[in-house]
């Protein structure tokens, strides 16, 4: 069932110009990236650095097309989530949704994995692109393997906080703007409370979380954070959608 | 299936018990109670604001009763809501289109989220379709569909899993004559297998496809009976009566069990006769001994308007 309403919410996705006009831009950005990566690495690398400075292909094209794809996710999950149920509560649709058998947990997890399966597609991609430097390079794929689960992870995260945010109005565009501020205070949060190790800050700040999947490392405390995050915010979307069965 | 073996268990198809619903301490339903049986068609009528939606709405699930309950097939709406709205088939007042997909992908995603195996749901979406008048539109996105077309498709979506409740809000609105009566037909076939509570304020639908009434005003249900309860309340004890050479007023007053009489702009003269009496015969061999030409002679029926307006203004 969940799985069924997480089809519907790709198929709305691709049914739109806004899916395709996404995945196109970051992947036509992305790809240009890899590029100009794979042509400043012989630049760079070709000698002129000491031997020791050198750094491995994989970590020299992936940082920024990691770094970029994380980046632009900030911008792209607020304009893909904005509709979720906030475009079902200008249209009327909800009622659909709610005289389906099925709970309003299983309705806010199709909606998210929807979403998530959906930009899971952008994340493949970048994926087998960077893979493509195996053809003729050694390369360090458990480096690959860990910046994906991290991205995967963000975006996740993201997803969820605009989900909750679509709910809480019946204007998309509001929905939109309120979860890139919230993404964007996420981000900027970790430049100005950070600044000393082993402060509460260093717990919360999702960045903190993100920079070790960047640098190769995977730690369950990292993976459980952005599991309870992901966890908090669709608790709170099912808590607001039963708050309107409720209060009407 | 499930649903199969629920169909026989249970005559009784919807039961709502002291159903109220209020809104910051305002009451927009209070305590309304009704029972509905397979194969009846029940139409709940009410002017604008009457609660008509919002009880509809704790019928369906999609909002909380303050207090009461609601059954469907015996299913508690509050403690199973899974179980008991596999049962039911809903068209809100505003149909809830995706209007981003064609009729046929929307049907099919419907289908599937009613839990329609994947092998029957093909024919379950032809057969929606057609039951519908739809099939010409099978590959039209919803948004480019006329209103009327959209409200099929509403219809369609409600129907498509073949539940044993089907709810419609107001579902002719929107609608050519021709369509309206399409629908009406379906929603007596539809009557025939399962039970159906639509609401409307049009009045000669409620005549034309329900066996039950239920009026409803500021919240409170104001009449609840058969169909023809609501017909026999239109009889009065009045007679019109057309005349070429009518008598003075006082000579008709004169035949036996007649109180009054009044001549009407329009040339009838209205009589007034004592309760369960039926003097029209009287009145006819009256006529024909004083030679007062008469053309006319009919029960003067108050109309549904007219019982409705009584009974939402006592």
């Amino acid at each position: 069932m969940i799985w069924h309403l997480a089809r519907k919410e790709i198929k709305s996705l691709f049914a739109s110009p806004m899916g395709w006009v996404i995945l196109a831009l970051l992947q036509f950005w992305l790809g240009l990236k890899f590029y100009s990566g794979i042509n400043n690495y012989f630049q760079v690398m070709s000698g002129i650095i000491r031997p020791a400075e050198r750094m491995g292909v994989t970590s020299f094209i992936g940082q920024s097309v990691f770094g970029d794809a994380s980046f632009f996710m900030l911008v792209a999950v607020p304009l893909l989530s904005m509709r979720l149920i906030s475009e079902e509560r200008k249209s009327n649709t909800l009622p659909f949704l709610m005289t389906a058998p099925m709970s309003l947990t299983q309705i806010v997890i199709g909606k998210f994995l929807g979403l998530v399966a959906f930009l899971s597609i952008l994340i493949g991609f970048v994926l087998i692109m960077l893979l493509t430097l195996g053809l003729w390079a050694d390369i360090d794929y458990g480096y690959l393997v860990s910046n994906t689960l991290g991205l995967w992870l963000l975006v996740a995260s993201f997803c969820s906080l605009g989900l909750y945010f679509s709910s809480l109005t019946a204007q998309p565009v509001v929905a939109a703007i309120i979860t890139f501020i919230a993404l964007f205070g996420l981000m900027i949060f970790d430049r100005f409370f950070t600044g000393n190790e082993g402060s509460i800050m260093n717990y919360l700040s999702m960045m903190q979380h993100f920079q070790p999947f960047a640098r190769g490392l995977i730690d369950t405390a990292d993976i459980a954070y952005f599991l309870l995050f992901i966890i908090a915010f669709l608790t709170l979307t099912i808590r607001r959608l039963d708050a309107d069965r409720l209060r009407g | 299936m499930a649903k199969e073996t629920k169909t026989n268990m249970a005559e009784i198809t919807v039961s709502a018990n002291h159903l109220t619903r209020l809104y910051g301490g305002r009451a927009a339903v209070s305590d309304v109670s009704f029972t509905l049986s397979k194969g009846e068609v029940l139409g709940f009528l009410g002017p604008n604001g009457a609660g008509k939606s919002t009880t509809m709405k704790m019928l369906t699930g999609n909002l909380a009763p303050s207090a009461g309950s609601v059954k469907i097939c015996g299913i508690d709406m509050i403690e199973n809501p899974k179980e008991a709205k596999a049962l039911i088939g809903y068209l809100p007042e505003t149909p809830p289109l995706y209007r981003e997909l064609t009729v046929d992908e929307f049907l099919t995603v419907t289908a599937r989220l009613h839990g329609i195996s994947s092998k029957a749901i093909k024919s379950a979406v032809d057969r929606a379709k057609q039951r519908c008048g739809l099939t010409e539109m099978s590959k039209r996105l919803i948004e480019n569909l006329s209103k009327g077309y959209q409200q099929r498709v509403g219809i369609a979506q409600a129907i498509i899993h073949n539940p044993m409740v089907v709810i419609l809000d107001e579902p002719t609105v929107g609608l050519d004559p021709i369509q309206i009566r399409d629908i009406r037909t379906l929603i007596k076939e539809l009557g025939k297998e399962h039970s159906v509570i639509l609401s409307t304020h049009i009045l000669p639908e409620v005549e034309i496809v329900c066996d039950h009434v239920q009026i409803i005003d500021k919240g409170q249900l104001i009449f609840n009976g058969s169909i023809d309860l609501l017909k026999k309340q239109r009889q009065g004890n009045r007679l019109l009566i057309g005349l070429r050479n009518a008598p003075t007023l006082t000579s008709l007053e004169k035949i036996a069990q007649v109180e009054k009489a009044e001549s009407l702009d329009n040339g009838l003269i209205r009589v007034y006769f004592t309760p369960g009496e039926s003097p029209a015969e009287k009145i006819v061999a009256a006529a024909v001994k004083g030679d007062w030409g008469l053309f006319q002679i009919q029960p003067d029926q108050t109309s549904l308007e007219d019982v409705f307006v009584q009974l939402t203004h006592q």
